[in-house]
Formats: C-alpha cells, structure tokens, sequence
C-alpha cells in the first residue's frame, strides 16, 4: 500500500511578506495588517455591536479584565517560567489598593488606578520575592496560597472593611470611559507585551525558562529577572483588579475568588500559551461561556477545569497556534 | 499539659494529611494538587455508602470508598497525567484542574452546608493528664503511629515498595533493571490517593464534610511539604509537628484565625532560611538557582 504523509509548507504569500517585499502591494500589506487590524478594530467596535444589550455591555467589561489576567499568565508562565495560580491576588491586592487610595486618601478615580496599579504590583513583588530563588513547583504553591491567606487576615482582623469591604469606591463618569479605559489598557499592554518580549530583556527572560544555569552563567542575575517580570505581570494584574473595584464602586474579599484565578489559565491554555493573543482570544471564548452557564452555579467551575484538561492533553498548542499555522501554511499530502 | 497532648495529635492529623502528597511527589515528581480533592471525595463516598445504601456496614463503606479513591488516583495518571509527564506548567495545572472539577462539581451536586457527618469509630472520651481527650483523637494517634510504620515496611521490605523507592532515587537507572515507570507512576497516584482517603475517613468525623476542607487540606499539605523538604518523609514528620504545635500555640495563645497564616508564615520562612526544607537532601542543588 503506498504511504503518504502530510507535507505542511508556507504560503508564498507569507515567504514574501518576511523582507522588504511586504510593502511591494496592498495584497502583502493586507497580509500582514489583516489580523492584527481585526483585532483591534473587532475590540474597539465591540461596546457599538452590543449598543442593544446592556447586559452583555457589562460582560464586556470583565471579559477583558480576565483578558489582562491571562496575559499576565501567559507571560509568566511561558516567558519566563513562572506558573502564577494566584491571579485572584493580583486583582485583589489592586482592587484594595485602589479602593484605599479612593475612599481613605479621597483620590480621583483617575489618579487612584495608576497608583494603585504601581504600589499594588511593587507589593505583590515584596510577598512573592521569598519564592523567586527557587525553581520548580514552588512559585505555584505560594500563590495558590496568597489569595486564600489574604481573605483570612481581612476577615480575622476585621480590616479594611472586613467582610462588607470597603464601599463608596468612585465609579466611571459613564459607559463609553468604562469601556474603552479597559480596551484601551488591554491593547496597549498586549502590543507593550509584545514588544517586551521580544527584546532582548524578553530573550533573557525565555533563557531563564528554558536553562536558568546558562543565564547564570553569563553572569545575569536570574532573582533579579525574575523579580522584574513578576513586577510586569503583576502591573497588568493589579491594574485589573483596581479597574474593577471601581467598577463595581466596591472592594470587597471576592476580589480574591477563585475565578480570577482560574479562568485566565484556561483561557491562556484555549487560546494558546505563549502567543500573547492567544491569551485574549481565550477569554473571550470562555467569559461569554461562562455568562450563559451562570444558572449552573459552580457547575461552570467543573465545565472550565473539563476544558482545561482536555485541553492540555489533547490539543495542548491552544486555538491560536492551530490559527497562525493555517494562516501561514498550506498541507498537501504526498508519497512517502 | 493540654498544649503538649493537642499539639501531638494536631501534629499527628497534619502528617496524615500531608503523607500522600509527599508520597506522589517524591515518587513520580507530579505535585499532585487534586490532593485535597480526593481527600472530601472519599469521605463523601463514606458518607454516600452509609446513608444511600442503607445497610451498608462502616468498615466496608470505609474500605470502598478508600479502594475506589485509590482507583480515581490511578485512572488520573493513566489517563491524563501519563500524556504530560515531565513537563511540569502543565502537572500544575492539569492536576489543579482536576482537584477544582472533583471540588466545585461535589459542591455543585449538593455537598453544601453541616449536613455531612461522618459517625465516630468509638464514642466517649478519657482523661489524660487531666485533659479531657475523646477516643477519636486517640485511635487517630495510633492508627497514624502505625501508619507510619507500615509505610516505612512496606518501602524496606516489599518488591513493590522497593520499586517504588528505585524509581524516586534514580529513575533511568531504575528502568534498566526492568521497573515500569509508568507503572510504579500508577501505584504512587494510588497510594497516594489511598492514604489522602485514609486521611479522610480518620479525621472527618472529627467535623463536617465540607468542600472549603478540601482547599485547606491542599494547603495544609503542601505547607508540611514545603518545609520539611519536598518529597522527603522524615522531613514531612518533622515539619508537621512543628507546624501542629506552632498552631496549637496560636490558638492558645493568640487566636483561632491565626492558623493558616502560621502555616503560610513558617513556608515563606522556610524559603528564605533554607530553601531546600528541614531535611531535603541534595534538593539544594537542584532547586535553587
């Protein structure tokens, strides 16, 4: 029986578009701005397509929180090789430093998100500093442990609000800022991210993932990379918890649930770990899902962990990988 | 008095608790965070057998349902757990998964609220020293002690066990002298899994089952494991009891709440003194940069 074998080749389309002959005719050029032009001009437009819907409009605004989140996994664990389970402590740690800010320090809205965006991420530095130095499952297990911690100390000292949390937290002049305050973040650091990775910071970075002995080697300090880029993840994090404690004019102990924590790793592991993008498209597959599951109750938690699972074992390159590879390459099958 | 006879059993319940999850770990390298699932799964199952199938005896709803976690343990490596062997984000994240489905998807079927109970293997209490002690706590001292020690005889004495303890010393070499990785892979989860469930039957009579016991458990785990030094069992002893008596001193002293921020408290310490736990050997080397 003659054999075949699937042959994967690329696109001649995409072989131009590598050198300078990518700005020879609006066809390459469309090749190379198409996707990235949909994505943006898909996100900006989205507040307009749901004008009808004004529950969807607020799904929105949470689907892209849990978008920074998962960019913010993403980058950790496939850039620099820290696996975060504690995404919960991130927004919860921004959530409260923000409401802080705004309710005790009567700062504006606007000045108490970017505050509480920096001094948040430098804390969440200071507490996961101790675990920097060590490889291996270390990293996961104290942020598994961060959020739960954190709930115990506010309702044991009663602080900060205790279990009511801390009401009156400003909100948003209106709907239009409420919206694009986030969409706009969430492009800016997505593009930022892309950028930063692909630097040479970003290449030190992948070294300290992939042989953290060789960066040593050549006499970089891998704690001090590493504590850089917890810093950067969690700027992206606290800024999604601040934003949402103002969105909810609340900050409250269910800033740190267990969703924050679990929906961005499932939808990095969807959307495709280490694309960035990937980490995006994720999430707006998986927060809309879980919207229309709500009547389920924590059932949606077991349906995500399902996913998540069948995921990682079966189609462990996620959506957005299989996606570039059939937008570069065409498959033929040919005689062994 | 009442400190030193409260620490010994707290000590004794968190070394149960933690058993299973340093047995995984030091054996086939998965952090097994489906641990504290397992854990409510079989004393759910306990709780099922017992009241669902009326006539159902204690001891043989103990045995199943210990027998049926190991089986849930066994079936997660050899379905899921085998296919991302050694690449670790994804351990982490597959068996956290799990942990959170078998959770979520028990609360979600109805394992709400302070109706689950569990009867006491024996009713009463005695004095001890002027401490008013009941039986329960007591057999889950002994059973424990002898735990422990059949444990240590079964790894010493047993084929099995010595495959076991091959594979966690020197896999390759181990392969060569024709043990099945995946296979002893498959007994750890199960063991494992087992001695999570053995946990569960012992100590939840003790309280409710609830799910939030669960999270604790994973978490009271892998603190013991952290600062005794992951994967090694003298040193999970050792850490538990001196993660149970620091507890026990809090409580007396300071407040109930307190609890978990010891344990959080001691890891982090633990980390930054010596990072490779109380008595990890050459973990040293390989864990820290």
């Amino acid at each position: 029986m003659e054999q075949m074998r699937k042959e994967r080749i690329d696109r001649g389309l995409k072989v131009r578009t590598e050198g300078l002959y990518a700005i020879s005719s609006y066809r390459e050029i469309l090749y190379l701005m198409g996707p990235r032009l949909l994505l943006i001009v898909g996100v900006l437009a989205l507040p307009f397509i749901f004008e009808l819907a004004p529950y969807w409009k607020r799904v929105i605004n949470i689907m892209f929180v849990y978008a920074l989140l998962a960019l913010s996994f993403d980058f950790l664990a496939n850039y620099v090789g820290l696996v975060c389970l504690g995404g919960a402590f991130l927004t919860g740690v921004g959530g409260y430093f923000s409401a802080i800010y705004n309710v005790y320090l009567s700062f504006p809205t606007y000045l108490a998100i970017p505050c509480a965006t920096i001094t948040g991420a430098a804390f969440c530095t200071l507490c996961l500093i101790p675990c920097l130095p060590l490889r291996g499952v270390y990293f996961a297990i104290v942020t598994l442990m961060y959020p739960l911690l954190f709930t115990r100390i506010i309702e044991a000292l009663d602080i900060l609000g205790g279990t009511n949390g801390i009401t009156g937290v400003d909100g948003f002049a209106n709907q239009y800022v409420e919206h694009y305050i986030i969409i706009l973040v969430v492009i800016g650091f997505l593009f930022a991210m892309r950028r930063f990775v692909n630097q040479d910071i970003g290449l030190v970075l992948r070294g300290v993932k992939d042989n953290d002995q060789s960066v040593r080697a050549s006499g970089i300090d891998v704690t001090r990379m590493k504590i850089l880029a917890v810093f950067v993840a969690s700027l992206i994090g606290c800024f999604g918890g601040a934003y949402m404690a103002h969105l909810y004019m609340w900050a409250g102990i269910s800033l740190f649930a267990l969703d924050f924590s679990i929906i961005p790793i499932a939808s990095v592991v969807i959307g495709g770990g280490g694309t960035l993008v990937g980490a995006l498209i994720g999430s707006f597959i998986l927060v809309p899902l879980s919207e229309i599951l709500r009547a389920f109750g924590t059932f949606r938690i077991v349906i995500y962990c399902i996913i998540l699972t069948g995921f990682i074992v079966f189609k462990s390159e996620g959506l957005m990988i299989f996606m570039q590879r059939k937008y570069h390459q065409f498959e033929r099958w040919v005689k062994v | 008095m009442h400190i030193i006879i409260y620490g010994i059993i707290n000590s004794i319940t968190l070394s149960l608790i933690s058993l299973g999850f340093t047995l995984v770990y030091s054996i086939s390298r998965v952090p097994n965070f489906a641990h504290g699932a397992l854990y409510i799964l079989s004393g759910y199952l306990v709780w099922l057998f017992i009241n669902k199938f009326a006539g159902f005896p204690y001891p043989f709803a103990i045995i199943a349902a210990i027998g049926l976690t190991a089986v849930v343990g066994a079936l997660i490596y050899r379905f899921i757990l085998i296919r991302i062997r050694g690449m670790e984000i994804s351990e982490i994240i597959a068996t956290y998964a799990i942990g959170l489905a078998i959770l979520e998807g028990l609360r979600w079927g109805g394992l709400r609220g302070g109706t689950f109970t569990l009867p006491t293997f024996m009713a009463g209490s005695v004095n001890l020293f002027d401490v008013s002690v009941d039986y329960q706590r007591l057999i889950i001292v002994g059973v424990g002690i002898l735990t422990f020690v059949s444990l240590y005889v079964f790894t010493r004495y047993t084929k099995i066990g010595l495959a076991l303890r091959g594979i966690a010393q020197d896999e390759r070499a181990a392969m060569m002298l024709g043990i099945n990785s995946d296979m002893t892979a498959i007994v750890s989860l199960a063991i494992g899994s087992a001695l999570s469930g053995f946990a569960a039957v012992l100590l939840l009579p003790l309280g409710n089952i609830v799910v939030e016991t669960g999270y604790n458990v994973l978490i009271f785990a892998i603190a013991v494991c952290v600062i005794g030094g992951l994967g090694s069992w003298g040193g999970t002893i050792v850490a538990s009891f001196v993660i149970g008596f620091a507890q026990i001193l809090t409580e007396a002293f300071i407040s109930t709440h307190y609890q978990m921020v010891v344990a959080l408290l001691a890891i982090i310490v633990t980390l930054l003194v010596k990072p490779s736990g109380i008595f990890g050997k050459q973990k040293e080397l390989e864990e820290r940069v």
